[in-house]
């Protein structure tokens, strides 16, 4: 079978925007990204803790923690926040089933922690990660990590580190495909 | 999930799913400062108790304040219940003050199902809280809970339901949804304590305890209710400890895995040895703990989702 192209639309209707290659060069930016702004190993820098929210942003987390330790030399905690009982939109469906939390050894106080999600949105789901995040503790400031941002913000809310900024539609739908989860590494619009 | 009135015939899936949650809920909750989830903010919770408890009602109070309800408690005593009100119209007044959820004990097998009924239109959940010698569904979830964290699945798993089956709406709960998460029951009581059809229940029933211990992956211990105890029983507390108690020659009995449990309150020295309660091997304590992360999970499941329409 040929390769796919990028950002040809497939007879399923499905665009690819990112192929499994371009998700591991985006990562690993992201990752020299976080080294830079978080002045990362630096003496006086704070400690870095990444918090992946389920269901995607877990894995991601963990992919950014191991690119961060291979350039930087530094090993992040990493940890999961689900963020499902902080949701605003719980009765607007059916029971959403929860998923695991797990903070890093030493908690999020006083650390600097990276919020890690597939796509960012609405802006919904971060901030009910933050209202979970201040039940945790108290962070010395907290920032996001997006691998796409498709826009169509619905609260002030923008991300400090972006793989890709997509521009979509309402009507369409990003799926970030993981290994972890699915049959291969990408991004693909519906 | 509408109301939560029995595990009769309860769907395992969903037995499952809100055990998860209570699991999920327990691990999110350990260790934080804050006990406290905005889940069900806005919503608003009542307990009703014709009966007296401590356990069960505070139990439901602490989940719904933990997930940010609004707990409101009635009791049976200094309200309109103790007026001579009747159960229906209690309800109705309940649902038109706004409550979402009515958590009910009551001495009458059945109250809770009619009490669902009346408050269906009214789109109030209803959850059993105990209703005479029916069934007490939120206990056999947290003995589920805390079964399966001892011991893991439940499939085959071999529990032991001993004392006083009859009177007991926490063993009909119980077998039900054991049984239905694979778990294989025995029932073990004086022939007096046993409720007639019990050849009927997916169970074994035994009326030797020393004889099944040492097969069994749990003990669950069933409170002697002295206020059901109209008439002749077992001859005396004496000899039914002697017959059915579980003392500390037949805890060596059981494999060195097997998990202890018991409803509360417990009669030390007649149900269950002081040192057995207090032996690592009992989870009574875990039981408790437990309740709340459950019934935080069944109110998770009633109220925090799309209303039904139908």
């Amino acid at each position: 079978m040929a390769p796919r192209q990028r950002g040809a639309t497939d007879p399923a209707g499905e665009r690819e925007l990112l192929s499994a290659g371009d998700v591991a060069r985006t990562v690993a930016r992201m990752a020299h990204q976080i080294i830079e702004k978080t002045s990362l190993g630096a003496p006086s820098a704070p400690e870095v803790v990444l918090m992946g929210i389920p269901t995607r942003g877990v894995p991601l987390a963990h992919r950014l923690g191991s690119r961060i330790a291979e350039f930087s030399g530094v090993e992040v905690g990493t940890g999961t926040l689900d963020i499902t009982l902080y949701r605003d939109d719980l009765r607007r469906g059916p029971t959403r089933p929860l998923e695991a939390t797990s903070l890093p050894d030493g908690g999020v106080d006083d650390k600097l922690v990276v919020l890690v999600d597939d796509v960012l949105f609405s802006g919904r789901t971060i901030r009910a990660a933050l209202d979970a995040l201040r039940d945790h503790g108290r962070p010395r400031a907290v920032q996001l990590a997006v691998l796409v941002d498709r826009g169509h913000r619905e609260l002030p809310i923008r991300a400090d580190y972006v793989g890709k900024n997509v521009p979509t539609a309402r009507s369409e739908e990003v799926h970030v495909l993981l290994t972890e989860f699915d049959d291969r590494d990408g991004v693909v619009l519906r | 999930m509408r109301h939560l009135l029995s595990t009769e015939g309860i769907d395992p899936g969903l037995a499952t799913a809100v055990l998860d949650t209570a699991a999920r809920l327990k691990q999110a909750l350990e260790g934080r400062e804050v006990r406290k989830l905005p889940t069900l903010r806005g919503r608003t919770v009542i307990t009703v108790f014709y009966e007296n408890s401590t356990r069960t009602r505070v139990s439901f109070e602490i989940a719904g304040k933990w997930m940010s309800a609004d707990v409101v408690n009635v009791s049976s005593s200094g309200s309109s219940v103790g007026k001579g009100e009747s159960l229906r119209d209690t309800a109705l007044t309940l649902a038109a003050a706004g409550a979402d959820c009515v958590i009910v004990r009551h001495p009458a097998s059945g109250a809770a199902h009619r009490l669902a009924g009346w408050l269906h239109e009214a789109g109030t959940s209803v959850v059993n809280a105990g209703d005479g010698t029916h069934e007490h569904p939120t206990q056999a979830l947290l003995d589920a809970a805390t079964l399966r964290e001892r011991l893991g699945d439940l499939r085959d798993r071999r529990v032991a339901i001993v004392g006083d089956v009859l009177h007991s709406r926490v063993a009909r709960s119980n077998v039900h949804l054991l049984t239905a998460l694979g778990a294989e029951v025995t029932l073990i009581a004086p022939p007096t304590l046993l409720p007639a059809g019990v050849e009927n229940w997916p169970v074994h029933v035994s009326h030797e305890l020393d004889a099944e211990l040492p097969s069994q992956d749990a003990v669950m211990l069933l409170r002697v209710q002295a206020e059901r105890m109209h008439g002749g029983f077992f001859p005396s507390a004496r000899e039914y400890s002697i017959a059915y108690g579980l003392n500390e020659n037949r805890l060596r009995l059981l494999p060195d895995h097997a998990v202890v449990l018991h409803p509360g309150p417990m009669l030390r020295g007649m149900e269950i040895a002081s040192s057995v309660a207090d032996s690592p091997r009992a989870a009574i304590t875990d039981q408790v703990r437990n309740g709340v992360h459950v019934r935080m999970a069944v109110l998770y499941h009633l109220l925090a989702h799309e209303e039904e329409t139908s």
